[in-house]
């Protein structure tokens, strides 16, 4: 088969996939350049400026010290980006090579990973976020370290599962029989064959750090003001709901659409990835 | 089944026992001294000093879980610091009223998802079924703090029809009263679950559909209503189970935002208190009672689960 008839051959693209990557591509642009894009700085009181609504001036309105909510909403997308993939990071890095140990050492260490796992997996998510920023002062790295290690045994299981499939097939038990290792077996052998799954898993992992995130923070346990992280945000807008909904509506809608939109690439990565699995007779 | 509870049980309890090392462990291992937090960081060292001992602070920390743990035994949680009052008392109180939200909700999401679930499912392709897959998108990714404010906003402040926050206890404003405050919380929990609940009940309605066994049913001239209800459907549900024991979890954090917006003197609210005031013992006892309450909602399940699915039922027992 030729290389152009190979690629006709080849499925769509799922347009939720497009969809969402379009939106999460816009959100992460408007990231990046939000200081350009808004002549206010996030930061800057302006008393007589306090309150307006939304405006051609200020398309957000001003919050209750006459900040530019479009300027604070933009700004925050950076926290909400940064604490979505620095949380998922953590969970990848800590919770696929546990995983992979797990199911490859079916000893007392993949015994005892496994009841860590179930004992992390018994304390509700926002429970154990809380239970970690609870006694120690709350910062951004803190927020991100304790949303990281919440997603991490979930990480663990799904890698443990992948792994146990592959590690049944016929080019594990070849390398195996070849007396390779097993950090070469897992590395090698089980890391590149596993990453289908794990992808999807960390693509709708982001939405639910995203999320905790968000909600630690609204209750107060993240980040802390001056900082515009969106639940801050719509936390600190609460006494103004009725003035002023604009202040907590603004980074509230944003923060459904990057949810949603980051949901839709997460669903749509699953349906262009999970037909190969099924190919392979794993799941 | 008895063999099968049995083990179920001895597990509750090692993973409780193992939560009580975990809870105790995450609060006074990780960087940040105890009585520094609770006096703030200017506080003389004599009074800090003063503190330590009077919480025993200074014993070796086996010896500190210790006490705590045989006390938890004995349904002695403690002192709570801020209230200078005895811990189980209120939490108790403000479980009970955390339950009343949590069963209502649990019990709306059980029905109104299964059954959009099964409309779905046995309608789809149909504009409802298309709509509420929409809607199911949308209500699963909006989080319940930011509902919180939109219900508030729209029931509240614009329309006036509903108080946007506090509790009246039933013996002092009636049933009227006491269900006004009640409406807002739950419909900020359920949104998202029913969604939840209702998806994943559609999509296992749908597989089942597909089986050769609901083939069978219909060749040999099974009436519909009875092929759905006999055949269908205590297969479809029986994945439904698990995910209900996993929302009773989302449930449980969603508990603790809503109570912390609505002003619900609940157990969640009574975690942020804890937080806030940095009540050590407060924190320890709640956060111990939560995740026990969890542990058995998830038993529940497990068993029903067992109850509905003879492969369980029979085959581990064999084994």
């Amino acid at each position: 088969m030729t290389v152009a008839a190979e690629r006709a051959a080849r499925p769509p693209l799922p347009s939720t996939l497009i969809m969402g990557a379009v939106v999460v591509a816009l959100i992460v642009a408007a990231a990046i350049i939000g200081p350009w894009l808004s002549s206010y700085d996030p930061t800057v009181f302006a008393v007589r400026e306090r309150l307006r609504p939304p405006s051609a001036a200020h398309w957000f309105g001003t919050d209750e010290f006459g900040r530019d909510v479009l300027a604070r909403v933009l700004e925050g997308a950076r926290y909400s980006l940064g604490i979505g993939l620095g949380a998922t990071t953590i969970s990848l890095v800590l919770g696929v090579p546990l995983g992979l140990l797990a199911a490859f050492r079916r000893d007392w260490m993949g015994e005892a990973i496994m009841r860590g796992v179930d004992l992390l997996i018994s304390i509700p998510p926002i429970l154990l976020g809380m239970l970690i920023l609870a006694v120690t002062e709350p910062s951004l790295w803190k927020t991100v370290v304790a949303v990281g290690i919440v997603y991490v045994p979930i990480m663990t299981r799904i890698a443990r599962s992948v792994a146990l499939g592959l590690l049944a097939e016929d080019f594990v038990q070849a390398a195996r029989a070849r007396g390779e290792g097993a950090f070469y077996i897992l590395a090698r052998e089980i890391l590149p064959n596993a990453w289908p799954p794990i992808i999807v898993e960390t693509a709708l992992r982001i939405t639910f750090a995203i999320l905790l995130g968000s909600a630690l923070s609204f209750l107060g346990l993240g980040l802390q003001p001056p900082a515009s992280e969106w639940g801050l945000l719509i936390a600190e807008s609460r006494p103004f709901i009725e003035q002023a909904p604009w202040i907590g509506l603004a980074p509230g809608i944003c923060l459904c659409i990057l949810l949603v939109s980051v949901n839709l690439v997460g669903e749509g990565l699953r349906e262009l990835l999970d037909p190969r699995l099924r190919g392979r007779g794993h799941g | 089944m008895a063999g099968y509870l049995a083990r179920r049980l001895v597990a509750v309890v090692g993973v409780l026992w193992a939560m009580s090392i975990l809870i105790f462990g995450i609060v006074h291992l990780l960087p940040g001294n105890v009585a520094y937090m609770i006096l703030g960081e200017y506080a003389l060292p004599a009074a800090v000093q003063a503190l330590e001992a009077k919480l025993g602070l200074n014993d070796p920390l086996p010896v500190q879980y210790w006490r705590w743990f045989s006390g938890l035994l004995t349904g002695d949680l403690g002192q709570s610091l801020v209230m200078e009052r005895p811990i189980a008392p209120l939490i108790v109180e403000a479980m009970g009223r955390s339950a009343v939200l949590a069963a209502i909700s649990l019990a709306l999401v059980a029905v109104a998802g299964i059954a959009l679930g099964i409309h779905s499912a046995t309608h789809r392709g149909t504009l409802v079924d298309r709509v509420l897959t929409l809607a199911q998108y949308f209500f699963i990714a909006v989080p319940e703090f930011f509902w919180c404010i939109v219900v508030i906003l729209v029931f509240a402040a614009w329309l006036g029809w509903l108080p946007a926050t506090g509790y009246t206890p039933l013996a002092d404003g009636g049933v009227l009263r006491w269900a006004a405050h009640l409406i807002l919380p739950v419909l900020t929990l359920v949104s998202g679950l029913i969604a939840h609940v209702s998806r994943l009940t559609r999509s296992s309605m749908i597989e089942t559909l597909e089986s050769n066994y609901i083939l069978a049913a219909r060749a040999k001239g099974v009436p519909e209503r009875l092929v759905l209800r006999r055949h269908a459907l205590p297969n479809a549900l029986l994945p439904t189970i698990t995910v209900l024991a996993v929302d009773v979890g989302i449930l449980m954090g969603g508990i603790v935002v809503v109570e912390s917006i609505f002003a619900y003197p609940g157990l969640g609210r009574l975690l942020i208190f804890a937080i806030e005031n940095h009540d050590v013992p407060l924190l320890l006892a709640g956060m111990m009672v939560v995740t026990t309450v969890y542990a058995l909602a998830n038993l529940v399940a497990d068993l029903l689960y067992a109850a509905v699915n003879p492969r369980i039922r029979y085959g581990r027992s064999v084994a």
